[in-house]
């Protein structure tokens, strides 16, 4: 026990010491929360802000159609007092360059026009390569689909005709979505960036501990002192363990201060992550650390240099993704014949937990032990791994 | 006291060792002697239980190091090929590393360390970390680093390899003290010149076997008018020969 409280003693100072690692090392778990705040941001001023809010647009010709303008105005989409455009070729040169999002052009014989048997025209002049302004010009369209309607409708019934012939079909949506279920695949990602944070933050001292220690030949004389194999190795995992559990910590603090800036409710996310939920969290995936630096150990261990294993454990932080992928195409629900699947079990309780939906200690004892019990089993391969005599090359 | 009995070893096609005899004795520096590849470093690492010798015996003061491996390791100290000092370590902290996983309880290591500092000359890098070490600076944080239990046996290989003359002299130097407090030193070397000066016996090996041993004035009887350089190629030359 004494060598191996040394081992992961002297790991943790030499990794400390490193300049450029520990930077990577508290650098990295910003990195997860940065982005997924800037992800959720966008979307949510994509698919809501313009739903809500007044949206003014240029409206070259509106003054010819006077009910429309009204119809519009009434819908929350307002002409644009001041602009420069008067012809179609203006309106694609302003939207070209970004100066308008969308411009509603009204043909100038559209009050000529209007009422014969020849259509009004208008036209939605606007970029389709910006997905920015996908929902706006939606928007629009919707609304003028809207009054056209309307205006055919009032002529049929001018003309003594149901309106319903034009409708043969009535197509209505029910969309049973639940607000958490919309959050699911966002929250999926939150998972997967833990446990890639939690991960990177022991790649390091995996791999210099055992292919690195190797490669600068400081090895072999440790191998000479009066310490069985078996305890360098624990006291080497312990240390990654630590700085795992460290990076997993910084990483939930960084979400928990990106969470509180998020508009999530408005996206109808019933979403809380203060810090209890963060501590929570924290204990769901402690059992993951031991499984997550066993298994890289394990690689690291058949490898013989740092960059060799550097290049298979880029493969390893993808592991943890494959279960997380079943889970939110199947959308799975917790249930006991899945808790003991690792990575897997740990996003079930996180998203239990956002949800405010707790789960049964019993699945949660499940997850952690079997977690433990599959780290174990890595650990005990690794020790196998050590004692062999080809580990020295 | 290290006895090694008809010790074989085989790496896939390699015969590294085929059936090597030689004692070592208490308070005498004994130097292993032979061309690269000849099986000086299998045999160190057999003795010093990093690799298992598939037929033979390896014997550190009677302890057969089979047996008992830990106990073993408890009685040598091992100055390796590199010295393979942690690099963001101090000199200090890289002895106390060694100490504490040698079991050495806290109040005995700190006195040990300071020993070593002012006997090996460290005082002035014992606080600096090993990255920037010259190679005779790092010899000598590695020496001290196997001294730091007091073991009775020592395992050196190819000590001097990299050193100038001045840190080679110092070597010596306290590789003779070594040998006045009664301990039994191993080292290995392919250079005849080096240890010319410095050991009380020599085994030769080439090829996995010894061809020669005994001490320098017993091989300078047995080829007369060879000083020892010409003895060590005669034997090395009759071996290949024979190969």
């Amino acid at each position: 026990m004494r060598a191996i409280a040394t081992v992961c003693r002297k790991e943790v100072l030499e990794t400390a010491r490193d300049r450029r690692t520990l930077m990577s090392l508290l650098l990295g778990p910003l990195l997860g929360p940065a982005l997924f705040a800037v992800m959720i941001n966008v979307l949510v001023t994509q698919t809501l802000s313009s739903i809500e809010e007044p949206l003014s647009l240029p409206m070259p010709g509106i003054e010819q159609a006077p009910n429309l303008e009204a119809f519009l105005r009434a819908r929350g989409l307002l002409p644009l007092a001041e602009h420069e455009i008067a012809t179609l070729d203006d309106a694609a040169e302003a939207v070209r360059a970004g100066r308008h999002d969308v411009v509603l052009a009204i043909d100038e014989r559209f009050a000529k026009t209007f009422g014969t048997a020849d259509a009004a025209r208008v036209t939605l002049v606007f970029d389709g390569s910006k997905s920015r302004t996908g929902s706006r010009v939606a928007r629009v369209r919707a609304a003028i689909n809207a009054y056209g309607q309307q205006v055919g409708v009032l002529r049929l019934v001018a003309l003594g005709l149901e309106p319903t012939l034009l409708r043969p079909l009535s197509v209505e949506d029910l969309d049973v979505s639940t607000p958490a279920g919309r959050s699911g695949l966002l929250l999926g990602m939150l998972t997967y960036f833990l446990m890639f944070a939690t991960l990177s933050g022991g790649l390091h001292l995996a791999i210099d501990s055992t292919a690195g220690e190797r490669e600068r030949r400081s090895l072999e004389p440790l191998l000479t002192l009066p310490v069985e194999r078996a305890e360098l190795l624990l006291g080497k995992m312990a240390a990654t363990v630590a700085y795992m559990l460290l990076a997993l910590a910084l990483t939930l603090a960084a979400f928990a201060v990106a969470f509180a800036f998020l508009p999530l409710e408005r996206m109808g996310m019933s979403t809380s992550f203060g810090p209890l939920t963060a501590l929570a969290v924290f204990a769901v995936l402690v059992p993951f650390a031991p499984l997550g630096a066993a298994l890289m150990t394990v690689v690291a261990s058949f490898t013989k240099t740092y960059r060799e294993a550097q290049t298979y454990l880029t493969f390893v932080l993808l592991v943890p993704t494959l279960p997380l992928i079943f889970a939110t195409m199947l959308n799975v629900e917790p249930r006991a014949s899945l808790m003991w699947i690792p990575s897997l079990s740990q996003h079930l309780q996180i998203m239990a937990l956002i949800r405010q939906e707790p789960l049964a200690p019993g699945l949660a004892l499940l997850s952690a032990a079997t977690t433990l019990a599959f780290g174990a089993l890595l650990a005990w391969i690794a020790v196998r791994l050590y004692r062999r005599e080809a580990l020295l090359g | 006291m290290i006895e090694v009995d008809r010790l074989s070893k085989r790496f896939g096609a390699v015969q590294a060792l085929d059936g090597v005899s030689f004692a070592a004795a208490d308070g005498e520096i004994t130097g292993l002697l032979g061309p690269n590849g000849a099986g000086k470093s299998t045999c160190l690492r057999i003795l010093s239980t990093v690799l298992a010798a598939d037929s033979g015996t390896a014997r550190i003061g009677g302890l057969d190091v089979r047996a008992d491996p830990l106990e073993a390791r408890r009685r040598l100290g091992v100055l390796p090929h590199n010295s393979g000092l942690y690099p963001q370590l101090t000199a200090t902290e890289n002895i106390e590393y060694y100490g504490r996983l040698q079991g050495l309880d806290e109040a005995t290591l700190r006195r040990r360390v300071a020993a070593l500092i002012e006997r090996l000359d460290l005082g002035a890098i014992a606080d600096r970390r090993a990255k920037g070490f010259s190679q005779g600076e790092r010899t000598k944080v590695a020496l001290a680093r196997a001294l730091v239990h007091e073991p009775r046996h020592l395992l050196l290989d190819e000590p001097t390899s990299g050193l100038d003359v001045m840190a080679t002299r110092h070597l010596r130097d306290w590789l003779r003290e070594l040998r006045a407090e009664g301990r039994c030193v191993l080292l290995s070397s392919h250079i005849m010149q080096e240890v010319e000066a410095l050991v009380d016996r020599l085994v030769i090996v080439a090829h996995g076997r010894v061809v020669a041993a005994g001490t320098p004035r017993e091989l300078a009887e047995r080829f007369p008018n060879r000083n020892l350089e010409e003895i060590f190629v005669a034997v090395i030359g009759a071996e290949e020969g024979r190969a």
